[in-house]
């Protein structure tokens, strides 16, 4: 039974990076959304800010991202062996496919269908895209508030297309600030709380002078 | 094949990725250098021609070229040590840093961390968003992009299909119907 199931494991991770490594046309960023679906929505193996997490730190170290991606989910999942089954099946299928059909690459690259095929692909791509974007904006605004939400929206906005500093700076600003976030937060606070106990205080304290 | 062969080719993969930030696409001129400029393994003419057939078939661009300048210079062998050079040190990287971060998972140091980068990770979407949808106008014009968005939007957020199947309804009209419209 237990066997059973962790083979099912292996399955699930092998289908769903072979899916993802198959369909997912031009390269990392576009496999997001799809890595994304399977991990989060179809299998349910991590909820949506761990996943979120996971692409911050891949985009913050060099290499290819999906791989990176797909090592980790595959770690996650079953260790090192989970790893590999995973990054096999993603990567497979197009490698072979690379080496076997290099023949036919000046046919391949100039036909009319293949030229179709992407740029109809390539709405939907951003569509995915899209939706990640509010959904990500979406949690960051339930997370930070709306006001404090907003303006870290603003920054990295700023940061990345304003003055375009490279997005794996962005990210380790910011969670380098998000390593004491929360503690600031809380700080302030604490400072609201006494300044109200202070006032409350002496506003007693004037009532019962007049008494 | 030499091993000296393997060893270049473990160290002019490792290299091209682990200097590549942002992904595939971003290492693709540091692979040129190595695998053209540097071992002269291929041509450039070559490397156009593998490059062009890496964007034609699906799946990430880094490794398929890997798989295919390795296999050309040292077989099956060679294919795989250059794949294991572009994809495992950043892998174990990724591994071994969130590891540290699971662990710490309660504290409020992370929590912070992983509330903070949402709105960088949805502006980052945001602006592949926008480049996505200015070369599918530039490819299939604004009328085209905006109706196949419109299609694609409706069947994921309100029929809840598979993303998958909406990507392979798009090549099958790429396919079957963009080239015969008069573009």
């Amino acid at each position: 039974m237990k066997d059973n199931r962790a083979r099912n494991i292996y399955m699930q991770l092998s289908w769903a990076m072979m899916k993802t490594g198959v369909i997912g046309y031009g390269g990392g960023p576009s496999v997001i959304p799809l890595i994304r679906y399977e991990a989060v929505t179809q299998y349910k193996w991590m909820e949506d800010d761990e996943f979120g997490e996971i692409l911050a730190l891949a985009n913050a170290l060099p290499g290819p991202i999906a791989t990176k991606m797909a090592a980790y989910i595959g770690y996650r999942e079953k260790g090192a062996s989970g790893a590999v089954v995973s990054v096999l099946a993603h990567i497979l299928p197009s490698g072979l496919a690379m080496i076997l059909l290099l023949s036919f690459v000046q046919y391949l690259s100039s036909a009319a269908f293949i030229q179709g095929m992407i740029g109809a692909v390539t709405p939907v791509i951003a569509v995915m895209l899209g939706m990640m974007a509010y959904e990500f904006g979406e949690r960051a605004v339930k997370g930070l508030g709306i006001y404090v939400g907003i303006g870290f929206f603003a920054l990295a906005f700023g940061l990345l297309q304003g003055i375009s500093i490279h997005p794996a700076i962005v990210i380790l600003l910011f969670l380098g600030y998000g390593a004491f976030h929360l503690r600031t937060v809380a700080a302030l606070q604490l400072r609201k709380q006494r300044k109200q106990q202070r006032q409350v205080q002496q506003k007693e304290g004037v009532t019962r002078g007049m008494d | 094949m030499e091993w000296t062969d393997w060893l270049h080719l473990i160290i002019g993969f490792f290299i091209a990725n682990a200097l590549g930030y942002g992904g595939g696409p971003a290492s693709i001129p540091l692979m040129y250098r190595e695998i053209v400029t540097n071992r002269e393994w291929t041509t450039p003419a070559d490397f156009s021609n593998i490059l062009a057939l890496g964007n034609a078939l699906p799946g990430p661009i880094a490794t398929k070229i890997a798989a295919f300048v390795g296999y050309d210079v040292g077989g099956w062998a060679g294919s795989l040590l250059a794949l294991a050079a572009t994809i495992v040190p950043s892998a174990i990287a990724l591994i071994l840093l969130l590891k540290v971060l699971q662990r710490h998972r309660k504290s409020p140091v992370v929590k912070g961390m992983t509330l903070l980068v949402q709105p960088v990770i949805a502006v980052m979407m945001l602006l592949l968003t926008w480049q996505m949808a200015e070369s599918s106008i530039a490819s299939i014009g604004i009328l085209q992009s905006l109706i196949i968005a419109a299609v694609a939007f409706w069947a994921m957020q309100f029929r809840k299909m598979h993303p998958a199947l909406v990507i392979v309804a798009a090549f099958a009209y790429g396919g079957l119907v963009i080239p015969h419209l008069n573009m």
